[in-house]
């Protein structure tokens, strides 16, 4: 067997300092080398010793061939966010291998498969050749399979030098493989192996090891895009039209899994939904809207280039007032971009999306237990106020595995908003017989900017109504009446100005004396927590607030006002949360500082931190 | 006199003809689609449909203007361009009793929603697919349409340097399983496709050469009245019987008659003209639209019918309760579900 390799460089002190359950480690492979399970098998094994962490998983828009990494955070401070260094690297693919050497922090740790070519050794870090083929070669593994089961051997000899302890490695293979006996018997085999090899032939020289501890009792590990799933199966959703794109497919393809197990009856099997793939998001969000309209919670999940394609029927949603949810999990634009990198790069777009004067409900989840809420929440939004709501996630949020405290059971019933059936016609009828007025659909009889809706079903005669894209007044006939088209456009205005009394309020955090604010939203929430800790321990105080909806409600303002100055942190390239509250807050513009970046990596701690103290100290 | 007894004659659910009707029409007088509203008006009168039993769904153009012309009392939803389909997939999921009528026209569904308008199709949804056809652009006056026919000129627009897309040529190709071509000419013959395609349980699509007076009605081009009067050739005669057990053959020549049972008992009597065409024939039905447009013919009825594929509803485990009646208790699982959810979540 190979000998293991240390170089120590002796002026390093780091490797004498231990680093416990406190460190970034990332796998490198190929992407089809089924190494998705060996890497979430780590994972799922740290969360079981009860230390925080979270994964992230870095790929190419390919199936085959190039490379993938997979990045666990071990973090006992509960940090969720993304590191610019690794401490330790698995590296499975000869391609990428010099790159990766380069991430490491000074006196890391570089495993690699021993069959790889290793032309340069960095000198400060510890090395470990892996000979995972030889440990191979001794087990039965057919050969359809041994690359996936080849993956479970460096995940026995990571294990081993890092202290992760074998019994949870166990259960998060049994979790993995469900029942399946004899895939699971070969899997930890190779474990075992790895594990065995490493204990005899591994002089352990790093510093890097995990420790139990208890922090992730109670919690659960999520994405994002089966949260907002699951929040959207709680909130009644009935019928969506969806199209394949990443990075949002696993939404609905989580509908598909989670709607059979929640929403059948037990007794007579019946759906109380329908999902249907569409052949493009023309007709995915056309079918959702219809849905919409016909009375059936509707939503729907896109990414940018599918947001682009679906902005002239969310238009007519809008004018039309037809309730409907649509999630963006936003990857890199313009265009294809970078479609299996994360960004918060559809902002202004999707706020202001469609020709003609329009203005969309946004709601912008920050974990993935809000993933959840605003799952069922943005489903009464679109009802409540018969318009379209938006849902802004990214990859980074909905794609990769976040700690987090259990999902919450709605604490308020669904709501359906003002919907009139046979019924409650004939006694909306008589009040407003009393008015000397007939029912029209888009009547403001609460002068609330609402007005009540039908769907289709209802037989009463005088409840049907012609819906249409076209200029319509308040008894949906068509018009061109100037004064029938200005009023109805205000209306529409005043709908969205009363929805901020309900919308999820901005979460505020300060810390005392602290003279600078910071806002952002979404996925950069963790990356901030961090940053402001950072920051904290070189004697700037920072207070947060994370924007949660849009319109922008009046603590936003406030906030603003409240400090000297404000860094706005986002990840995109123009700032584009600083441009709407530039738009929406002219007269605090200038206390605005614009913080964004945008390479298609989430936003790490340090660069937060970096880029604030250096502008501080200017 | 005739005529007069007809308008207030009550159908068996005791409507007159007057309750089916629409806004007064805004199209151009003589436009084919006029005659299109009054034979969806009195197909719907004759087959004792509730109006509020039908949703109509159109995308845009003269044709999707037309909806408001005929059964006021239903609901409607005029969409986008090309995308009626999409819109009726979903409204209709909302309640599947409902009787979902759409209109289109040739630009609306040959070009921009040629996707939909096929997808639609394979999908087999419960829809009325009504394209009105008159090979020209007219609410943007006067632009050739992808089913107008290649060299033919038109005003300020030159010659039409391209090849045409046969309407009932992509919905047999998208597996449609009603295939149909009327001329607005021969309202009696529409109305009868319309009973056949309201009965139909998945998608009909009804080709209806409807002629443009204004931008496109010349002597001699296809689309146009005169050259339709002409060249029009019913493949058969045919009548939709409501009850099927109503059907009697023995007046007519033995072999001469067909009769098609439609999913609800309902039924279509096909008589033949001449030749031995079977609607049933998938292959046949491939050859006749190939022979009529070398032949420059125009061939209409009922050219193709498959009663034995199942509709796009059937494959879900849908209740019998319209989905947007179901209450909320039906709509958001009971809380003990959601710590087993939680369980799951690693």
């Amino acid at each position: 067997m190979t000998p293991v390799q240390v170089v120590q460089d002796s002026t390093d002190d780091s490797l004498s300092t231990p680093h416990v359950n406190d460190f970034c480690i990332t796998f490198s492979t190929v992407n089809g080398s089924g190494s998705a399970t060996a890497n979430l098998t780590v994972l799922r094994a740290l969360f079981k010793m009860g230390i925080p962490v979270s994964g992230r998983n870095i790929f190419p828009s390919n199936i085959k061939g190039l490379p993938t990494w997979f990045t666990i955070r071990v973090s006992k401070e509960g940090y969720l966010g993304r590191m610019d260094k690794d401490a330790v690297v698995v590296a499975m693919n000869q391609k990428t291998l010099l790159e990766e050497a380069d991430w490491l922090v000074c006196g890391g740790v570089l495993f690699y498969a021993d069959h790889l070519n290793l032309p340069r050794i960095r000198e400060d870090v510890v090395q470990y050749a892996m000979p995972i083929k030889a440990i191979s070669a001794a087990l039965e593994i057919p050969r359809q399979v041994k690359t996936y089961v080849e993956n479970m051997i460096y995940v026995g000899i990571v294990a081993q030098v890092l202290e992760i302890d074998l019994v949870v490695i166990k259960e998060a293979l049994e979790y993995q493989f469900k029942g399946k006996q004899a895939a699971f018997d070969m899997n930890f085999g190779a474990v075992k192996a790895g594990f065995d090899w490493a204990a005899e032939n591994i002089e352990k020289k790093d510093p890097y090891r995990v420790a139990p501890m208890n922090a992730t009792k109670g919690y659960i590990l999520a994405d994002g895009n089966t949260a907002g799933a699951l929040g959207s199966i709680y909130g009644g959703v009935q019928f969506s039209g969806w199209y394949p794109i990443t990075p949002a497919t696993s939404l609905p393809e989580a509908l598909i899994e989670y709607l059979p197990l929640l929403r059948k009856d037990e007794e007579t099997g019946e759906a109380s939904y329908a999902i249907v793939q569409a052949e493009d998001e023309l007709s995915a969000i056309g079918m959702t809207i219809g849905a919409g309209w016909g009375g059936l919670r509707a939503m729907t999940a896109t990414s940018g280039p599918g947001l682009s394609l679906m902005a002239e029927y969310l238009g007519l949603a809008y004018y039309a007032e037809v309730p409907v949810v649509v999630w963006d999990v936003q990857r890199v634009g313009p265009s294809t971009g970078l479609p299996t990198r994360s960004a918060q790069g559809d902002l202004t777009f999707a706020h202001f999306m469609g020709h003609g004067d329009t203005e969309f409900i946004i709601l912008i989840p920050g974990s993935v237990k809000e993933c959840f809420e605003f799952g069922w929440r943005a489903l009464d939004y679109a009802e409540e106020f018969q318009t379209p709501v938006i849902v802004l996630s990214d990859l980074d949020l909905g794609m990769n595995y976040w700690l987090s405290k259990p999902f919450e059971y709605p604490d308020e019933p669904i709501k359906r908003g003002k919907i009139l059936w046979e019924k409650d016609m004939e006694s909306m009828e008589e009040r407003l017989k009393a008015l000397g007025k007939e029912w029209g659909r888009y009547l403001d009889i609460d002068n609330d900017g609402v007005p009540y809706r039908t769907v289709p079903g209802n037989r009463r005669i005088g409840s049907s109504y012609f819906a249409r894209g076209t200029g319509h007044d308040e008894y949906a006939r068509y018009s061109e009446d100037p004064e029938t088209w200005r009023k109805g456009l205000d209306r529409l205005s005043l709908k969205l100005e009363l929805a901020k009394e309900v919308l999820p309020k901005p979460v505020v955090e300060k810390m005392e004396r602290a003279e600078i604010g910071i806002i952002t939203s979404g996925s950069t929430y963790p990356a901030v927590e961090e940053a402001r800790d950072l920051l904290a321990k070189k004697g700037i105080a920072t207070d947060y607030l994370r924007i949660r909806a849009l319109p922008f409600t009046d603590e936003v303002p406030q906030f603003i006002r409240a400090h000297d100055h404000t860094y706005v942190i986002e990840t995109n390239r123009d700032g584009q949360l600083k441009q709407l509250l530039t738009l929406e807050f002219p007269d605090l513009a200038r206390y605005l500082r614009k913080l964004s970046k945008i390479d298609g990596m989430p936003l790490s701690a340090g660069w937060i931190t970096e880029q604030i103290v250096t502008k501080e100290r200017d | 006199m005739a005529t007069a007894s007809k308008e207030v004659k009550e159908n068996a659910l005791g409507l007159t003809k007057e309750d089916y009707q629409g806004a007064p029409s805004t199209l151009c007088p003589g436009c084919g689609h006029n005659v299109l509203a009054a034979q969806i008006i009195a197909a719907c009168h004759e087959l004792n449909i509730l109006p509020e039993d039908v949703v109509k769904f159109s995308g845009i153009g003269c044709s999707s203007k037309c909806p408001t012309y005929f059964l006021s009392r239903s609901f409607g939803f005029n969409g986008l361009h090309g995308r009626m389909p999409s819109l009726a997939t979903g409204a209709l999921f909302a309640d599947r009793s409902m009787i979902g009528i759409g209109l289109s026209g040739d630009g609306d569904s040959a070009s921009i929603g040629m996707g939909q308008f096929k997808h639609v199709c394979r999908r087999n949804l419960p829809l009325v697919y009504i394209i009105a056809n008159n090979g020209v652009y007219g609410l943007t006056k006067g632009q050739f349409s992808a089913t107008a026919e290649k060299d033919l000129e038109l005003k300020r627009q030159g010659k039409n340097p391209y090849l045409p897309v046969d309407i009932c040529m992509e919905a047999m190709a998208a597996n449609a399983t009603f295939v149909a071509r009327a001329f607005a000419g021969d309202p009696k013959q529409l109305r009868e496709l319309l009973k056949a395609a309201i009965k139909h349980k998945g998608t009909a699509v009804i080709d209806v050469i409807s002629p443009c007076v204004t931008f496109h009605n010349l002597e001699n081009s296809l689309h146009s009245y005169s050259w339709g009067k002409e060249n029009e050739r019913p493949i058969h005669e045919l009548s939709f019987i409501p009850d099927s057990r109503d059907i009697v053959i023995e007046e007519v020549e033995e072999g001469k008659v067909k009769e098609i049972k439609l999913q609800d008992g309902t039924a279509i009597l096909i008589k033949k003209l001449g030749g031995d065409y079977d609607p049933t024939n998938r292959f046949q039905a491939f050859i006749m639209l190939e022979d009529a447009e070398v032949n420059n013919l125009l061939l209409t009825g009922l050219i193709y019918l498959d009663t034995e594929q199942q509709s796009m509803y059937e494959s879900f485990d849908l209740p019998r309760t319209a989905l947007n009646r179901l209450p909320n208790e039906k709509l958001r699982p009971p809380e003990e579900t959601l710590a087993m959810v939680n369980k799951l979540m690693l």
